[in-house]
């Protein structure tokens, strides 16, 4: 009974925010007149076709990087909005670094990872040396570093430099990475699943082991919930912090690796961007937990793969993005409720045991 | 206690979706699709804003006014797009029954080439780009610097301060080109012309296109610095340049791009402020390319649109640039047709004639 209760609370706040959220938005499309139910049919149909769920899985893989990044500074109650600037960073130069050289495959596709991990963790890790040093917050510093972030990617992105202009293309790109540094994809459904993926499942164990097996995990954890706590008990908070954002901004290189070794092989004007805010939003959605973000990052692209669809059928696509800015609202709302409930019973639990003896106690006190 | 209450709430919510959904199911049904449907991919920023998405918009409406019973479907591109999702637009343009289908910049490339090998009957044309070898891909192709390169030397036999200012929306090669074009232009008149340049943002933050408050901001410190004419080649972020123009006054001048910005309607205020703009008529490839379509004359590869075909030029709204300054213009204009005078498309090459 006791174990049922907990899952009932366990499933109700994700299930209630769902509803609302499907309410919230069927009302905005009436409001819109469109059909909300039709509406709802087209995304799920449209988004499980088979050769939409390679799309939306190879975005999913991105996407869930971007979210363990967020998460790692999440459980250090710190905010990495710069995971967009060291994401670009990391796979620009990783682009730079496999355009460049020609090893063996085994040697050529770890040396672009790991460039992209070094490059994303000495980005992040300036933010975190100002936030431990000179007590910068790393919201406003990381903002600044994204802008510094696309300048000094567009200055070594000239002709000149580091970039190659195509003939009768307006786009700047790396030089193309050697067929060696390039990872296979896997052929199913009609489309091609990146084998990265398999990269992403790997950090996601890690993620989890580490924070919940070791003793840096317990550390990492114990400095979120209290810096001066976790200071006084002889934990090395500000380190802590600095490796932290180190490891948060290692991961976003990660980010996009997939689209990089298994798809374009060259870093161009046309990448994608915008992964810090998503990146956060899964960490929220996800409850910064490795299963939660990886169901919150499939939920965020197979909507976001059924957006141009309702655009042809005459429902605003912005319909999608309202449904991820209320499902992320009420998420978190909805958790918050539950955790005050169950608290509330616990502390009736206690109460009712305790309560004799208060009885008692009371009693005593009136004699 | 308390599970029932919520148990009952969540009932209750689901009851009430059910019923908006059962009302909502008398709203409105999805229409057949005619078969003459025209596709559009547009870039980031779409076809409401003033710029090369909107002139692209144009083509197609220019396009159907002569030939009646032609519609079109459109999509629009985000900033997280990856080749995957931009290939899928275009999927959804084809599976939607269009036929031909224009897409809008060159972001779109590595999308296209797949898209189209793999559907050889489906026509595409591409704005900016061009794709090697793709048998069903007309690549629209703007020399857009020597439309910059005219207005250049309208701002150079314009101003009185013997200074100039350029805007550019993005720092990207497309921009630079305009820059480039300008800047030649300028120094031709007058090597000995101070000349001052910025752009609005650097990718991947597109925003320079679209942001009047950058556009005034840059603007008035170039006019503080001596410029009293200014060429914005920046999507809406010029308007904030004639805007600037236009408080300041008397003898400051600011100058338009892609279309004639003195008909916009969102420059009605500032136009006695706007000297002329340089054109770059996105429309006219795409109309040209429609209708090379319907008339099967259609024709794979580079298209390239400058001076010779009307794809790039100068406008006169408002008469502010003097008669001798519009016959020199038509006089150049004759020398980049012909070929005479080739304009460049780095700004950084573009060095002050010698001696």
């Amino acid at each position: 009974m006791k174990k049922l209760n907990k899952l009932f609370w366990a499933l109700a706040a994700p299930v209630a925010a769902i509803i609302f959220t499907l309410i919230f938005v069927s009302i905005i499309l009436l409001f819109k007149g469109a059909n909300p139910l039709s509406t709802f049919q087209l995304i799920a149909s449209y988004g499980s076709q088979t050769d939409n769920i390679v799309a939306e899985l190879n975005q999913t893989v991105a996407y869930y990087l971007a979210g363990v990044a967020a998460a790692i500074g999440f459980r250090m109650l710190l905010f990495n909005i710069g995971i967009d600037g060291q994401y670009r960073l990391a796979i620009f130069f990783a682009a730079v670094v496999g355009g460049a050289t020609n090893l063996p495959p085994f040697l050529e596709v770890p040396l672009i990872v790991i460039t992209g991990m070094v490059v994303g963790a000495l980005w992040a890790s300036i933010a975190g040396y100002l936030k431990v040093k000179r007590n910068i917050s790393e919201v406003i510093s990381n903002i600044m570093l994204n802008t510094i972030a696309s300048g000094l990617i567009i200055y070594l992105l000239q002709p000149s430099r580091l970039g190659l202009k195509g003939k009768s293309s307006d786009n700047l790109a790396t030089p193309m990475i050697p067929k060696s540094g390039w990872m296979p994809t896997f052929h199913i459904f009609g489309g091609q699943l990146y084998s990265f993926g398999l990269v992403a499942i790997a950090v996601g164990v890690l993620y989890w082991i580490v924070l919940n097996k070791s003793v840096f995990g317990f550390n990492l954890r114990a400095t979120g919930m209290s810096f001066r706590a976790a200071r006084a008990s002889g934990v090395n908070a500000p380190r802590m912090v600095f490796i932290t954002m180190a490891i948060s901004g290692g991961i976003a290189g990660l980010t996009g690796m997939g689209e990089l070794l298994s798809n374009t092989h060259t870093y161009s004007l046309a990448f994608p961007t915008g992964y810090a805010l998503t990146g956060l939003a899964l960490a929220l959605l996800g409850r910064s937990n490795p299963i939660g973000i990886a169901i919150a990052a499939f939920f965020w692209s197979f909507l976001e793969q059924a957006a141009p669809a309702l655009d042809l059928n005459g429902v605003p696509k912005e319909i999608v993005m309202m449904m991820q800015g209320t499902i992320i609202l009420a998420t978190v709302t909805a958790y918050e409720i539950v955790k005050r409930i169950t608290r509330r019973q616990q502390q009736r639990l206690v109460g009712a045991s305790e309560a004799p003896r208060v009885e008692a106690a009371e009693k005593g006190d009136k004699k | 206690m308390q599970k029932k209450t919520l148990g009952r709430a969540l009932a209750g919510a689901v009851a009430a979706g059910l019923a908006l959904s059962v009302v909502s199911l008398t709203g409105t049904a999805a229409s057949a699709a005619p078969k003459k449907m025209i596709g559009i991919a547009f870039d980031l920023g779409g076809k409401e804003q003033p710029g090369f998405n909107q002139l692209a918009y144009i083509g197609y409406k220019t396009f159907a006014k002569t030939n009646p019973g032609w519609t079109e479907k459109d999509l629009q591109g985000n900033g997280g797009d990856t080749d995957a999702s931009r290939a899928q637009r275009l999927k959804l343009l084809i599976s939607a029954g269009c036929n031909p289908i224009v897409v809008v910049g060159y972001s779109y490339e590595n999308a296209l080439k797949t898209v189209a090998a793999a559907n050889p009957k489906i026509k595409f044309s591409i704005v900016d780009d061009n794709i090697d070898g793709a048998a069903n891909v007309e690549g629209l192709l703007f020399h857009a610097e020597e439309g910059s390169y005219l207005v250049g030397m309208a701002a150079a036999l314009t101003t009185k301060t013997n200074s100039v200012g350029f805007i550019g929306g993005v720092n990207i090669p497309l921009i630079q080109a305009f820059e480039a074009g300008f800047k030649a232009g300028v120094y031709k008149v007058n090597p000995k012309i101070k000349y001052q340049s910025t752009y609005a943002s650097n990718p991947p933050d597109f925003s320079g296109f679209n942001a009047p408050d950058k556009g005034h901001e840059a603007a008035l410190g170039m006019y503080q610095n001596g410029a009293d004419v200014v060429y914005s080649a920046a999507g809406s972020t010029g308007q904030g340049a004639h805007k600037a123009a236009f408080e300041l006054g008397k003898g400051h001048w600011s100058i338009g791009v892609d279309a004639d910005e003195a008909l916009y309607a969102s420059n009605a205020k500032y136009k006695s402020a706007i000297l002329t703009s340089a054109l770059k008529n996105v429309d006219v490839g795409v109309a040209s390319f429609l209708s090379d379509v319907v008339g099967n004359t259609f024709k794979p590869g580079a298209h390239f649109f400058d001076a010779s075909n009307g794809g790039v030029g100068f406008t006169t709204t408002g008469n502010y640039l003097s008669k001798a300054t519009v016959a020199k213009l038509n006089a150049i204009k004759y020398s980049l047709a012909s070929g005479a005078i080739v304009v460049p498309t780095d700004p950084t090459k573009v060095t002050l004639p010698q001696g």
